[in-house]
C-alpha cells in the first residue's frame, strides 16, 4: 500500500482533500474563525450582499402578503394552464434540495471522502431549498393557516373529514414533509460535534450558553461516538432511499395523471436524475461564491470542484437520455395526442422555452468531457448558473406545454406570468440566499469533526509529500 | 405528602448519585496528541486490568472502541423498531381513515389497497426511523446534560480541537490515583490529572 501511495505521481492523480493546513488545530481555527469573527471583522461586501437579499426576503413578504389578502388570482394560473410557475416553482426548489442528499448520504455510504468539505454546506442548501419549495404549493390552497388540516391527517372540528390517500398529492405532502424533517435531524445531528467545538472555544458568556446547549453536552466521548457513527450510517442508510422517493413521488403528481406529456413510467427516474443535476449546479454555485469570499480554497480544492462537475455530466447525459427517449415513445406508442404534445413541446408556442431546456441541460454540459473544462473556475461557474436555468425550463416545459394545449382546441391557452408571480420566485430566490449566507456565517460550514478525520487519515497517507505543497489558491 | 425534603439535601443527594462534587474524584485524565497513541495506549490500559475506560477524540477514532471495550451500539435495533411502528402506524391510519371512519367511492377503487398505501407508508417509515435514531443517539450517550466532570480537565477544551484524551474512571474497582495517574504516565499520556468530580 505504502509503495503505491509514495508514488509523486499520485499528487496529481490523486491529490490530498486538505490542503495547506499543518495540523488539526489550524483546521479548526479556520472553519471557526468565519464563526467568530466580529461583526467588523467580517467583509463589508458580506453584509451588503445580506441587505440585498434580506430586501428581497421582504418582497416575498409583501407578495405572499398580497396573495393571501386577495387570492390566488393574482397569480397568472388560468384555464387550461391551472398549474404554472408554483408548482414549477415547487419542483424546481424541491430538486435543488436533492443534491444536498445525495452528498450528504449517497456519497457517504459510497464512503467518498471528498464528500467532507462540502457536505454541510449541501445539507443547509437542501433545508432552505425545500422551505422555499413549501412556500408555493402551501401558499396556492389560498388560506395556509388551515392548510395544515387540509394537508395532514390531523383528526379536527374544522372540516370534519380525511385525506384521500389514493391521491398522489397526499403522498407528496408525506414525502415532502418527511424529507425536510429527516434532512433537518440528519444535519443538526452532524452539527453536534462541531457545536461542541464552538463552545469549548468559546471565549463569551453568551456564546458559551447559546453552544452549550445546542451542542447537548457532547464531549466527544468514545460511547458518544459509537452511537453516533451508528446513527449517522442510519440516517444516510435511510436518507438514500428517501431522496430517491421524494421526488418520484413528486413524478407521480404529473404521471399519474392521464395528461400526455405526463402520463408516462419515465417521469420518477427522469425527474430524479433531473433533481441531482440541478442540485450539484447550485451547490456548485454557492460553493465557488463561498470558496472566493471566505478563503476556503485549502478545503474545497479543485479536485472537489472536478468530481463535481463529473456528476453533472453523468446527470445532465442522463437528462438528455430521457428527453430522447421522451421523444421515441411519443413516436413509438402511436398515440396521436402524445405525437402532438412532443412536436409542440419542441416547435409550438412555447419552443423558446424548450429549447432553453435541451441547450442548458443537454449540450452545454457536454464540455465537462474535457478537464481544462472541469478544473476552469468561471467554465463551472456560468455552467452551474445554465443549468439551473435549464432545469427550471425543464419544468416549466413539461407543466406549461402539456397544460396548454388541452383535446379539445377549443380549450388552447397560453400562459403569461404575473408581476406577483415573477416577485414571488425572486422572493424566494432571496429567502435562500439570505438563509444561506446567515448559515455561512454564523453556523460552521464546513464539517470539523469529518475533515479532522480525513485530514488525520491523509497525513499518513501523504506522509512526507503535503508538505511544501503549492495549494490552489 | 406530610413534609417535601430540604432542598439542599436533594440537590446533595442527587450530586452524589452522579458522583459530582468537590470531593469527589471522577477520573484520571491524560492527552495525546496523535489518535495512533491512545489507541495503543488505551490498550495497553485495558491490559492493566482497568474496565471503566473511556476516550474523548475530535472525531471517531477507528480501533478506539476495541481497544479500551466500548460495547456495540444497539441503535440498529431501536431504529428497527422504530421502521415497524412507522409502517404500523402508516397501514393503520390509511386503512380506518379510507374504509371505516370517511370511506369515499372515487373513480371505483378499493376503499384501501396496499398499492396505494406504499408511499405514505414508505415514507412514515422513514420518519418514524430517523426520530427514534435522532432520539437514541442522544439518549443512549447520557445526553443532552449541561455539565459533566470532565470538563474539569485542564485541557478539556482541546478534545474537541486536536487532543485525545484517555480517561480511567474513578469507579473502576482498580481506580487508585496515584496509581493510575502513574499507570497513565507509563503508557505515554501527557498532562496527567485527577479530575474532580
Amino acid at each position: 500500500m505504502s509503495a503505491v501511495v509514495q508514488d509523486p505521481q499520485l499528487m496529481v492523480v490523486n491529490p490530498p482533500l486538505v490542503q495547506g493546513a499543518r495540523d488539526l488545530h489550524d483546521l479548526t481555527d479556520q472553519i471557526s474563525s468565519v464563526v467568530e469573527a466580529k461583526v467588523y471583522e467580517t467583509p463589508l461586501k458580506y453584509w451588503i450582499t445580506l441587505m440585498c437579499t434580506g430586501s428581497i426576503v421582504l418582497l416575498l413578504g409583501a407578495m405572499l402578503t398580497y396573495l393571501v389578502n386577495t387570492g390566488i388570482g393574482v397569480w397568472g394560473n388560468n384555464r387550461p394552464i391551472g398549474w404554472a410557475w408554483d408548482i414549477t416553482n415547487f419542483v424546481f426548489w424541491i430538486g435543488i434540495g436533492h443534491a444536498g442528499t445525495l452528498i450528504s448520504a449517497i456519497l457517504f455510504l459510497f464512503r467518498q471522502k471528498w464528500r467532507t468539505s462540502i457536505n454541510r454546506s449541501a445539507e443547509a442548501m437542501t433545508l432552505f431549498a425545500v422551505m422555499c419549495a413549501g412556500i408555493f404549493p402551501l401558499f396556492h390552497t389560498g388560506r395556509p393557516w388551515r392548510a395544515f388540516y387540509w394537508l395532514f391527517p390531523i383528526p379536527n372540528t374544522d372540516l370534519n373529514l380525511w385525506q384521500n390517500f389514493r391521491s398522489p398529492l397526499i403522498w407528496d405532502v408525506f414525502a415532502v414533509s418527511t424529507y425536510f424533517t429527516v434532512s433537518l435531524l440528519f444535519w443538526f445531528t452532524g452539527l453536534v460535534p462541531d457545536l461542541a467545538t464552538l463552545r469549548d472555544r468559546a471565549t463569551c458568556k453568551i456564546r458559551q450558553v447559546v453552544f452549550g446547549i445546542l451542542s447537548l453536552g457532547w464531549r466527544g466521548s468514545a460511547r458518544h461516538w459509537r452511537h453516533y457513527e451508528q446513527a449517522y450510517l442510519i440516517l444516510a442508510g435511510i436518507s438514500t432511499p428517501l431522496v430517491l422517493s421524494v421526488h418520484s413521488v413528486v413524478s407521480f403528481d404529473f404521471a399519474t395523471s392521464v395528461i400526455p406529456g405526463w402520463h408516462t413510467t419515465i417521469f420518477p427516474p427522469y425527474f430524479v436524475a433531473g433533481a441531482i443535476f440541478s442540485g450539484f449546479a447550485c451547490v456548485m454555485t454557492l460553493l465557488l461564491i463561498a470558496r472566493w469570499t471566505l478563503n476556503l480554497q485549502n478545503l474545497i480544492t479543485i479536485k472537489h470542484l472536478d468530481n463535481m462537475n463529473k456528476i453533472i455530466l453523468v446527470t445532465g447525459s442522463v437528462v438528455g437520455y430521457a428527453y430522447c427517449t421522451e421523444f421515441f415513445i411519443a413516436w413509438y406508442s402511436g398515440n396521436i395526442y402524445e405525437r402532438f404534445t412532443f412536436l409542440n413541446r419542441a416547435f409550438g408556442p412555447y419552443w423558446w422555452a424548450a429549447w432553453t431546456m435541451y441547450s442548458c441541460n443537454v449540450f452545454i454540459p457536454q464540455l465537462y468531457w474535457f478537464r481544462k473544462m472541469r478544473t476552469n473556475l468561471w467554465v463551472m461557474f456560468v455552467i452551474s448558473i445554465t443549468t439551473n436555468i435549464g432545469m427550471w425550463f425543464e419544468r416549466f416545459v413539461i407543466i406549461a406545454t402539456s397544460l396548454t394545449r388541452d383535446f379539445l382546441p377549443s380549450s388552447w391557452g397560453y400562459f403569461h406570468p404575473t408581476w406577483v408571480d415573477i416577485c414571488t420566485f425572486i422572493g424566494t430566490i432571496g429567502l435562500f440566499l439570505t438563509l444561506f449566507l446567515l448559515f455561512a456565517r454564523f453556523l460552521p460550514m464546513i464539517a470539523m469533526s469529518e475533515v479532522k478525520g480525513v485530514a488525520s487519515h491523509e497525513k499518513h497517507v501523504f506522509a512526507g509529500q503535503v508538505e511544501g505543497s503549492p495549494s490552489h489558491r | 405528602m406530610s413534609h417535601s425534603p430540604d432542598p439542599a439535601m436533594l440537590i446533595a443527594q442527587i450530586k452524589d448519585k452522579l458522583g459530582i462534587g468537590e470531593d469527589k474524584v471522577y477520573a484520571v485524565i491524560g492527552e495525546f496528541a496523535e489518535p495512533e497513541e491512545l489507541v495503543e495506549a488505551g490498550r495497553r490500559i485495558r491490559g492493566m486490568g482497568y474496565t471503566k475506560i473511556d476516550a474523548m477524540s475530535p472525531f471517531p477514532v477507528h480501533g478506539i472502541d476495541e481497544a479500551i471495550g466500548v460495547p456495540y451500539s444497539k441503535i440498529g435495533w431501536i431504529a428497527v423498531c422504530g421502521a415497524i411502528a412507522g409502517i404500523t402506524t402508516a397501514q393503520v391510519l390509511i386503512y380506518y381513515v379510507g374504509k371505516i371512519d370517511y370511506p369515499l367511492i372515487i373513480g371505483g377503487k378499493p376503499l384501501f389497497d396496499f398499492t396505494y398505501s406504499i408511499p405514505p407508508t414508505f415514507e412514515l417509515a422513514v420518519l418514524f426511523t430517523a426520530i427514534t435514531t435522532f432520539l437514541c443517539t442522544w439518549g443512549l450517550s447520557g445526553l443532552p446534560r449541561l455539565y459533566h466532570p470532565s470538563m474539569n480537565y485542564r485541557s478539556a477544551h482541546r478534545a474537541s480541537d486536536d487532543r485525545f484524551l484517555l480517561v480511567v474512571e474513578a469507579d473502576d474497582p482498580k481506580f487508585d490515583a496515584q496509581k493510575t495517574a502513574q499507570d497513565m504516565r507509563s503508557v505515554g499520556a501527557n498532562d496527567v490529572e485527577v479530575v474532580e468530580g
